[in-house]
């Protein structure tokens, strides 16, 4: 008895049961309204669109549990995509371009942190900035013209293991890696406490700066994951790849539960928040609605899920 | 005592998940009364309040309110009946000036729109005047102020509006004797004109001193109304728990050994303007209280020993031995603790469970590299739980759920987990009840026994009396006075806190 009340207070608190809820609704809707939805080439297809942006997520999520934000990571995407096809044009064999492409965002990352940590910027214009110089030196090293690439990395992009895209099976290891993270590790507690009340994890002994910039890093890594994987997927590096990307990664971060005002959020609230901007973008495909109103449809979810919890917060504070 | 009935509640009840804190509940406040709501922690005295204030909105029940029904969608609405709410914590915007917060929501505004700030700020110091604030000034940020000049201006705020019922909830928590006794003249003024007050204290002298009636709540039901010139501290004190309770804390004074070297010694320490070369040493086993005014720079003294605030000169020995403390990790790790005031501010993790909130500071101790091991993170939370009596339906719970004494306890007892050599406590039993206060110094007594040492802050006298072994009493910075708890008397610390 008593573990049937444990198990239902349990339940009660899992925040991402509305999330799953409103994917599955999103599903059905979309299937009932094109047949070819549910096709497996087309769930792949999905898993495969939404996975850069799920990964991306996760990164982003850790950051906002921490009480901050980046909006670089779509510019980030595209230079890390481009540093990683311009190494592999020099003949650098596959692991050496792999490794090579994730210290340059952890540099990134560093960068970003240390900038906002030691310098006491405001992260929203220290990654702002960011992306400006992102995109601007991409675009410097390209002259604007993509890259193809001919080497063993663009596996990561257009490699399948079976049936299954090795994108996919990447953002399923980064989402357990993050979970792991977030619920089990020392570090993981200490940003949600971060995000919660900065003075007071201080006082409790925690190295606030040293966190934030960690999570900053992890971000700049995945960003160089991302990089690879869009990249692969055509075989050319663009300076232009993940433009845009920033607007999808908050929104999923925010549909799945995180609040912009930090200490909350889940990975797997997060993930499917990613699926449902991968599911809801794949919809405007099938159905052919018009690029211009996808545009609009993706603010306005963005609007709504971020009014959705600021109302939350209002009265829980009320 | 025949006044009209200002407010009258018919069986109120307000159930929260896996808490019925409030059930069929009915009081009645008569015009010009200051009326005294007293209860143990999470007996439902805040949440009343909230409902009386239009904050929560009741799930059973009808209220009466200066001879009408009245229904409360909302604060504002309470507000524009007449009653104005001080809340347990504290409410303020801490960027923004001591004036906008006063004003806030009616910022004086010219003919364009645009704020008159000289007029408000002339207004604020009008009003601080009125009630006796010294020491504040309207265009200071929030986060410049202590805790309790925050709390001065809550007050302060409250008493800007117009209110027919003012509704203070533990408005002296982190207030000295001083500031106390100026907010009850206030009260005694206020009740000359007319308005009634509702009162929420675990302060027994203050109750008795101030209400003239008082009501007890116990697990979220009606108990009784008392007349205060009736009854007594104990009689009030047993409806509370619903016993009779005999036994009263007195400290076990174990002697400090001769030749013991201090555990922590402080030689000419200077933090800023608020500290000037401080001297002090505490011994194993030793508990020494830090008194005096607000703004005589007892917190700033141990945030500077912890490492919060930079130091600008003096030395630091723990054991004798020389260190270097640059920030709250090195304190902590050194076998410092620190419990700091308010706990809103300063304390609470809000979204994060009561398990997650005990466990904080020790977390280290319950990691393997940096996995946390989260069932033994559990048994130890649930240990203090049990030890120090905190209510809540489990440990899952976010802590901003439970009631004000409750997350206190929670956060005292994430210090005591850490087991420190020097546990330094800056009013560790804020808006904790009666019968936890008794448990509370039991602890703190037993730990001095173990040999901890531990330095006390607290605006509490009686706390002090009954706790410390030796008295510091600091004034502008300084140590102005130490004083054997033998001859420390309300009279002499307030000579030396003032001279
Ligand atoms: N928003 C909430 N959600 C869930 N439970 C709540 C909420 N607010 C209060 N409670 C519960 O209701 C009960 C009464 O709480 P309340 O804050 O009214 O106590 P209180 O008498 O003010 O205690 P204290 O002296 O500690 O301030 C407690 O058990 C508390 O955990
Ligand atoms: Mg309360």
């Amino acid at each position: 008895m008593q573990a049937l009340v444990r198990l239902a207070r349990q339940a009660g608190r899992q925040k991402e049961i509305p999330i799953l809820a409103a994917l599955l609704i999103l599903c059905v809707v979309i299937a009932w309204m094109s047949p070819f939805f549910l096709t497996w080439q087309n769930i792949f297809n999905v898993f495969r669109q939404f996975s850069v942006i799920a990964i991306l997520a996760v990164g982003e999520g850790l950051i906002i549990i921490t009480g901050g934000i980046d909006l670089s990571v779509g510019a980030l995407l595209g230079l890390m995509g481009v540093l990683g096809a311009t190494l592999a044009s020099l003949g650098w064999p596959a692991p050496a371009v792999f490794v090579a492409t994730m210290a340059f965002g952890c540099a990134a990352g560093t960068l970003s942190g240390l900038l906002i940590t030691k310098v006491r910027i405001n992260p929203f214009i220290v990654t702002l900035g960011m992306m400006s110089v992102a995109r601007g030196t991409s675009l410097l090293i390209t002259g604007g013209m993509p890259i193809s690439i001919d080497n063993g990395i663009t596996y990561l992009g257009g490699g399948h293991i079976g049936n299954v895209p090795v994108s996919v099976i990447i953002m399923f290891i980064v989402a357990i890696c993050g979970y792991v993270f977030t619920t089990r590790t020392l570090p993981g507690r200490n940003i949600y406490a971060i995000g919660n009340n900065e003075r007071a994890a201080k006082l409790s002994g925690i190295p606030t700066d040293r966190m934030k910039i960690m999570v900053y890093v992890i971000m700049g890594a995945l960003c160089a994951l991302s990089g690879m994987i869009v990249s692969g997927t055509l075989d050319t590096a663009e300076p232009a790849a993940g433009t845009g990307y920033e607007l999808d990664v908050i929104a999923a971060v925010v549909i799945g539960g995180a609040s912009l005002s930090g200490g909350k959020g889940s990975i797997p609230g997060i993930v499917m928040g990613a699926a449902i901007m991968g599911v809801l973008r794949n919809g405007f495909v099938l159905l052919q609605v018009s690029a211009y109103w996808q545009v609009v449809t993706i603010g306005l979810v963005i609007i709504g899920a971020v009014a959705i919890d600021s109302i939350k917060n209002r009265s829980a504070n009320a | 005592m025949n006044r009209p009935i200002l407010l009258h509640t018919d069986r109120i009840s307000k159930t929260f998940p896996g808490v019925k804190a409030l059930d069929g509940l009915n009081l009645q406040v008569r015009k010009g009364e200051v009326h005294a709501i007293v209860g143990e922690n999470g007996a439902g005295k805040s949440t009343l309040m909230n409902i009386l204030s239009g904050v929560y909105a009741p799930d059973e029940g009808r209220m009466t309110f200066d001879g009408k029904e009245v229904f409360f969608k909302h604060p504002r609405q309470a507000q524009e009946a007449g009653i104005v709410m001080i809340h347990q914590e504290l409410s303020l915007a801490t960027n923004v000036s001591v004036m906008e917060n006063v004003y806030i929501g009616r910022l004086k505004t010219g003919k364009l729109g645009f704020v008159r700030y000289r007029e408000m700020e002339k207004a604020c110091k009008e009003l601080f005047d009125r009630i006796g604030i010294e020491g504040i000034r309207p265009d200071q940020t929030i986060e410049e102020l202590s805790i309790s000049q925050m709390q001065m201006v809550e007050i302060a705020k409250a008493l800007s509006l117009e209110a027919k019922l003012l509704i203070m909830d533990e408005p002296t928590a982190s207030l000295t004797h001083r500031e106390t006794e100026i907010l009850l003249g206030i009260i005694r003024e206020l009740r000359e004109q007319g308005v009634s007050v509702l009162y929420i204290s675990h302060r027994m002298d203050e109750v008795f001193a101030i209400s003239d009636q008082i009501t007890v709540l116990r697990d979220g039901k009606y108990i009784d109304t008392l007349r205060t010139a009736e009854t007594s501290p104990n009689e009030v004190i047993s409806l509370m728990v619903g016993r009779e309770i005999s036994k009263s804390f007195k400290r076990q004074y174990g002697a400090v050994p001769s030749g013991a070297k201090p555990i922590l010694r402080v030689e000419g320490l200077c933090a800023g303007e608020k500290v000037r070369n401080v001297d002090l040493e505490v011994y194993p086993g030793e508990i020494v209280a830090l008194t005096g005014l607000v703004g005589a720079g007892r917190t700033e003294l141990v945030q500077s020993i912890f490492g919060i605030d930079p130091r600008t000169a003096g030395r630091i020995r723990l054991d004798g031995r020389e260190v270097r403390i640059r920030s709250p990790r090195d304190a902590i790790g050194l076998g410092i603790a620190l419990l700091p005031e308010g706990r809103k501010i300063q304390g609470i993790f809000a979204d994060m469970s009561v398990r997650e909130n005990i466990s904080m500071a020790g977390l280290r101790s319950f990691a393997r590299g940096l996995m946390l091991m989260r069932k033994k993170e559990a048994r130890a939370a649930e240990e203090y739980v049990s030890r120090l009596a905190i209510r809540t339906t489990d440990l899952e719970k976010e802590i901003k759920f439970l009631s004000g004494g409750n997350q206190q306890k929670a956060i005292l007892a994430r210090w005591l987990l850490t087991k420190p050599r020097l546990l330094i406590l800056d009013e560790p039993t804020h808006g904790v009840d009666v019968g936890a206060k008794a448990e509370i110094y039991e602890i703190i007594d037993r730990l001095a026994q173990e040999g901890v040492g531990i330095l006390l802050i607290s605006s509490e006298l009686p706390e002090v009396l009954t706790l410390a072994d030796r008295i510091l009493v600091m004034r502008s910075g300084e140590v102005a006075a130490e004083l054997p708890v033998g001859e420390a008397d309300q009279e002499r610390i307030m000579k030396f806190a003032t001279a």
